[in-house]
């Protein structure tokens, strides 16, 4: 850290020493000479090269943005572009059908087709006009073998936030208790949304806009990937149909609202009062792992938003700089100097740019991740404690068998003939019978231990390679900052030394 | 906390920079200090060739009070009325680190032992800078006076550098301090009464409406450029936490996903580092630099304003001589004042004409200096943060 000293005040005995600057003159003509000829000089020359093969030059804003999206989506299984806003109020009086949870008789076996998976490609975009918030997405599908799934290849829809929300509470009603990990939809905000009705051309409304559209294509994105999932009618036919029927069940305060809230409450209670003989090692192992990790990526997350708030208060404070050194610079009455502050207002402003460009990455790539992640951890761990569950009512049904069956035995002593066939057909005969029940639980428990099993293997497949993509990604966002960073500067010189 | 600045560590600084020790006839620099609690004692160390000094070489120890004292005594030296007096140096200020390690102390728990140590090695740090800096100015107000023609024969300032008994026998008792603390208001006062004065001279009256508008722009420039830099410190901060909870999140995980972690760990740990880097040269070439010349303007304006006193004065007399002419009474007396004042308001706007030119050209030669090496720092720094993230990057993806 070298001080900086003043050079002496300019007495007689100093003249000599000191070059008069006159105000014509520039500023910093001798030094850029000392550079080019000074045996350290390759450096702000080779930084210029490096510049023009590495960088793409300064990108606007939005064009980074969509780069980003692609390539984050480069495995995603359907490509959305944009169609004409629709408005509409989100709550309306509507009636609407009731969405009634689904349960299949028999299970759903997913089939995997590879190649499906490598070639589709998924975006969202949406907007959000005037007071309502609407989003639109046009879904695509650009793959190239031949889907008996999907009529065409590529498509649109308009689909409005509560759609989302209605696929996934279908979905998580029809898989979570078989043990399948389904991806959680990005959360209501309800003081978001009434900014964004209020307020009109508001920078805030817009950004929890674009949150919003960013949450939601992931959230697509990550379901379609799950091979049992893009099965599904239901999911197929919130990608193809033009129209849904409105979703009013996953209004917070309507009746399946509620009615999900105490389940939720119930669920919790129960969780505490199961106590589970735990045969396999490996689920045991794995809970306190994803518990573990949920910890741990709670924290970070906390810390990576910590960064971005920095990041965006330095964002404004080098804004601030730039306009006080600017006015410093015209009040300066020495020409050069006065050129040379405008030119570091300049390059500050750009910097605030960068720094703004900077603090979207830290934000759409790291911390969303994180918390995608922790909602994710959210419901695996829900998917264990429905194994828990499928447990208790195999246990239950059990216990209840014994009892059924130590009746019969007293019966049988009783000598109470038609009590005791009664009893009989009570376990064995009826459909099902306690002995059915019994071995239904016992099948359905070892499914749904197999189902998790695999779930977990293939989150934790994705959770890795995702993890690894956000992190290339982000470092090479801080690369391209860091290297405008160095360009601005280096080109604020270069300019000083050729005027 | 006390703590020692080296004696290299200062004579690296004096060669990097703009030296302003050239006549050897007198070389002064503090290289060593001493911090206890909220005092700072200075060694101010002497060498010189003048015969005036009683031994060639020799140290006392100084405290930021007797730095006062000395500016103070200049300023009220009369002889000195057309110089600008070097800007007295700050006292100085731990608050800012010192809040922060409270509040690090507070939060302790929530981090984990690394975490917290490697956040205290950074306040430790901070607080060393904020130490350094103000050895610095104190020992750049003492040059200056050195390398000044005028001042540096001032008989207070041999007594400063020599006198080896405690100086707080000759400093302001609080009598004193009270009267320049009335001083300054009716000095304010005074100064909205000489505005309305017609100024003769377009030198001056541009240099006055320059150094007033300059005043301001630039003390909100340093102001700004201080937010700037804090801001900039607190996200190399964060890069600490982030990097300890990834290394913690790392433990957890499978072996593909753990490289990968660890690496990122490393890789925050040595950005973070740069960044710090680059807040802190930011905080000497630019902060500070406006800091000091946002002193040192203050200190042109105050030249300003004892010479519009003196020209007041110059008109009070020579109203008083008309009036003694009407009166046929005290005229000689009165030609007499008038004929001091004309020569002491000649004699500062001479020297001040003199000060204020050199002025200026000092201030933007520092500029140059400060801005140049600046952008040098961040393009240096900017190069070593691609070539990090770059490598990191590479490695990923051939892996």
């Amino acid at each position: 850290m070298a001080a900086e000293r003043e050079p002496p005040p300019l007495g007689d005995a100093e003249q000599t020493d000191f070059r008069e600057l006159e105000d014509g003159e520039d500023l910093f003509i001798s030094t850029a000479s000392t550079l080019e000829s000074s045996p350290s000089s390759p450096e702000p020359a080779s930084l210029h090269a490096e510049d023009i093969s590495t960088s793409n030059g300064p990108k606007p804003a939005e064009i980074l943005l969509e780069d980003d999206r692609e390539d984050l989506f480069a495995e995603a299984t359907e490509e959305v572009s944009l169609d004409s806003p629709e408005r509409e109020p989100i709550l309306s009086d509507e009636p609407s059908p009731a969405i009634t949870p689904v349960t299949p008789t028999a299970l759903v076996t997913p089939r995997i087709d590879p190649v499906m998976f490598e070639r589709c490609k998924e975006e969202l975009e949406e907007e959000a006009n005037g007071d309502s918030f609407d989003i639109d997405i046009s879904v695509s599908d650009p793959e190239k073998t031949s889907l008996s799934i999907f009529n065409k290849k590529e498509f649109s829809v308009k689909r409005r936030f509560s759609d989302f929300l209605g696929l996934h509470s279908k979905l998580a009603s029809k898989y979570m208790h078989i043990g399948y990990i389904v991806p959680p939809a990005p959360e209501k905000s309800i003081v978001g949304m009434t900014k964004v009705k209020v307020g009109k051309e508001d920078p805030s409304s817009a950004e929890f806009v674009e949150k919003r559209r960013s949450a939601l294509e992931r959230y697509l994105e990550r379901t379609v990937k799950h091979p049992t999932l893009l099965q599904d009618p239901d999911v197929q036919q919130f990608l193809e149909s033009s129209e849904l029927p409105r979703a009013v069940s996953t209004q917070a305060l309507s009746g399946a609202g509620i009615l999900r809230m105490v389940n939720k409450a119930a669920d919790a209670v129960n969780k505490m009062t199961i106590k589970m003989n735990e045969s396999d090692a490996w689920f045991e192992e794995k809970q306190q792992q994803f518990e573990n990790l949920d910890q741990q990526l709670r924290k970070l997350h906390t810390s990576v938003e910590t960064l971005v708030c920095h990041r965006k208060e330095l964002s404004v404070n080098t804004a601030a700089f730039a306009k006080s050194a600017a006015m410093l610079g015209n009040s300066e009455d020495h020409t050069a100097l006065s050129r040379a502050l405008s030119q570091l207002a300049e390059v500050e402003e750009k910097i605030d740019q960068l720094h703004q460009e900077q603090a979207y990455a830290d934000f759409y790539l790291f911390s969303e991740l994180l918390s995608d992640y922790v909602r994710l951890i959210t419901a695996v761990k829900g998917v264990f404690d429905q194994r828990m569950k499928t447990w208790q009512k195999w246990q239950d049904a059990q216990a209840m068998l014994q009892k059924k069956l130590e009746a019969e035995a007293k019966l049988q002593y009783a000598n109470k003939p038609d009590k005791l066939q009664q009893a009989k057909d009570e376990i064995r005969e009826a459909s099902p019978g306690w002995e059915g029940k019994v071995q239904q639980g016992e099948t359905d428990f070892k499914q749904i231990s197999k189902t998790i099993r695999k779930e977990v293997g293939r989150f934790e497949k994705e959770r890795v390679k995702d993890f690894k993509a956000v992190i290339i990604k982000y470092l090479e966002s801080l690369v391209q900052t860091q290297q405008q960073v160095g360009l601005f500067f280096f080109l604020s010189f270069v300019k000083d030394s050729v005027e | 906390m006390s703590a020692a600045v080296e004696d290299q560590d200062n004579s690296k600084m004096r060669s990097v920079s703009v030296d302003l020790n050239n006549d050897s006839s007198l070389l002064i620099d503090i290289p060593d200090a001493l911090c206890e609690r909220d005092k700072v004692k200075f060694t101010v160390h002497t060498k010189t060739t003048i015969n005036v000094f009683q031994k060639p070489e020799f140290s006392v120890p100084r405290q930021h009070e007797d730095f006062i004292w000395l500016h103070d005594t200049l300023v009220e030296t009369e002889e000195y009325a057309g110089l600008i007096i070097p800007p007295v140096p700050p006292k100085p200020d731990f608050e800012s680190p010192r809040e922060k390690m409270h509040k690090l102390g507070e939060g302790e728990s929530s981090m984990t032992k690394d975490e917290y140590m490697k956040m205290k090695q950074e306040l430790e740090a901070e607080y060393l800078a904020v130490f350094k800096k103000t050895v610095q100015v104190h020992e750049v107000f003492l040059q200056r006076l050195s390398s000044h023609p005028v001042l540096s024969k001032d008989r207070n300032f041999h007594i400063f550098l020599e006198y080896d008994q405690d100086l707080s026998v000759r400093r302001k008792n609080a009598k004193e301090m009270f009267g320049g603390f009335f001083k300054n208001m009716v000095k304010s006062a005074d100064e909205v009464i000489i505005s309305g004065i017609k100024e003769v001279d377009d030198f001056f009256d541009q240099e006055k409406n320059f150094l007033t508008d300059y005043y301001n722009k630039i003390r909100d420039a340093t102001a700004k450029a201080e937010r700037m830099t804090r801001a900039h410190k607190n996200v190399a901060d964060d890069y600490i936490h982030i990097s300890s909870n990834l290394n913690d999140l790392s433990a957890e995980e499978a072996a593909t996903l753990k490289m990968y972690l660890l690496k990122v760990v490393e890789l925050f740990e040595k950005l973070r580092k740069v960044e710090a880097r680059v807040a802190s040269d930011e905080d000497l070439k630019l902060t500070e630099l406006l800091r000091y010349y946002m002193r040192d303007i203050q200190a042109g304006k105050d030249l300003l304003y004892r010479r519009a006193r003196a020209l007041a004065d110059f008109e009070n007399s020579n109203k008083a001589l008309d009036k003694a002419r009407l009166k046929s009474k005290d005229v000689a007396i009165a030609e007499e004042q008038q004929q001091l004042c004309c020569q002491k308001f000649e004699k500062i706007s001479e020297s001040a004409k003199k000060e204020l030119t050199s002025f200026k050209a000092r201030r933007v030669v520092a500029f140059r200096k400060n801005l140049i090496e600046m952008a040098e720092l961040e393009i240096k720094h900017a190069k070593s943060n691609v070539s990090l993230l770059q490598s990191c990057i590479d490695l990923f993806k051939n892996n």
